[in-house]
């Protein structure tokens, strides 16, 4: 073969890298594999004090009413400028959750009141949300691994640092 | 066939230059932000005063320490959910304390969480005053 395709297609290949690297680096380089789908603002402005919940999470109108309350959000003020504010709320409006849960607004909007969440978590016990290492039911990432990256699967659930093996079980189905 | 030995090293130099570019363009430091609300407030900030505004509640449930720990030269954990906080003493994180917009928005919300308004320029002199002073 003559070596001019070979380096005009390896041109081809560097320029891909280097536009995934581009990517990759405007969306935030702690973020992961989601951080190609959410936006850099995202990422930046909600996941420095909780987990970058996934939007599908919510149905639309429970992201209406955050946005709208932001500087009082579940205790704080987590208020934007008004630029952000509207760019993170279209982007939650258009990934907001679909199908079944697209009209569950759970109370409070609070995706743990969920009725899904509290199914898939009936299992834990009590104990188990107290623990130091887990605090809060928000704190997604204290039990599943993947959770920073927007990924829940089972294969990637963690025991949190101080969980009595007799709690266990509940990892398991 | 080989690739050609200087396309390989221009790729992986363009490479190299994406990973390491920073979350945030450093464009203060926190030297200048200190100099900037003493100028503001009219006099130099106290790191004394800025200990003790740092570690009182005013008010409500929060003091700055809730959330930063006390000092704040380790990882802090946010008071309701957990998440960790990079250190704020700047001697402890480099990036403390190095973006204009991030440090007013800071400023901005956590001053409404702990006092339930915005911080004068005095007080957040203050605070750089007791922050810039924490050394290993």
């Amino acid at each position: 073969m003559n070596p001019t395709t070979h380096a005009s297609r390896f041109a081809r290949i560097a320029a891909g890298i280097t536009l995934a690297l581009a990517l990759t680096s405007a969306t935030g380089a702690d973020s992961g594999q989601q951080s190609l789908v959410m936006p850099k603002a995202y990422v930046q402005e909600c996941a420095t004090c909780h987990t970058a919940f996934p939007a599908g999470m919510l149905p639309a109108a429970s992201w209406t009413r955050i946005m709208n309350g932001l500087d009082k959000h579940y205790g704080t003020d987590a208020s934007l400028d008004a630029a952000t504010l509207l760019q993170l709320g279209d982007w939650l409006q258009a990934n907001a959750a679909s199908g079944r849960r697209a009209t569950a607004e759970p109370p409070q909007d609070r995706i743990t009141l969920s009725d899904w969440f509290v199914r898939e978590h009936r299992k834990v016990d009590a104990t188990v949300w107290k623990l130091a290492s887990v605090n809060s039911a928000s704190n997604c990432a204290a039990c599943h691994g993947g959770a920073d990256q927007g990924r829940f699967n089972e294969r990637e659930l963690i025991f949190p640092p101080g969980l009595d093996a007799r709690y266990r079980r509940a990892w398991r189905d | 066939m080989k690739l050609p030995a200087p396309t390989t090293c221009l790729v992986l130099g363009a490479a190299m230059a994406f990973a390491s570019l920073p979350a945030q363009a450093a464009d203060t430091s926190p030297a200048q932000l200190l100099s900037h609300w003493s100028a503001q407030a009219g006099a130099p900030g106290n790191a004394e005063r800025g200990r003790v505004f740092f570690n009182a509640k005013q008010g409500g449930n929060w003091s700055c320490a809730s959330c930063h720990g006390t000092p704040p030269t380790a990882q802090g954990r946010h008071a309701s959910t957990g998440k960790s906080i990079a250190p704020l003493a700047p001697a402890f994180n480099p990036l403390s304390l190095t973006d204009v917009a991030r440090v007013d928005k800071w400023f901005r919300r956590n001053c409404n969480d702990v006092l339930s308004r915005e911080c004068s320029a005095a007080e957040k002199a203050d605070v750089l005053a007791y922050l810039n002073g924490l050394k290993p």
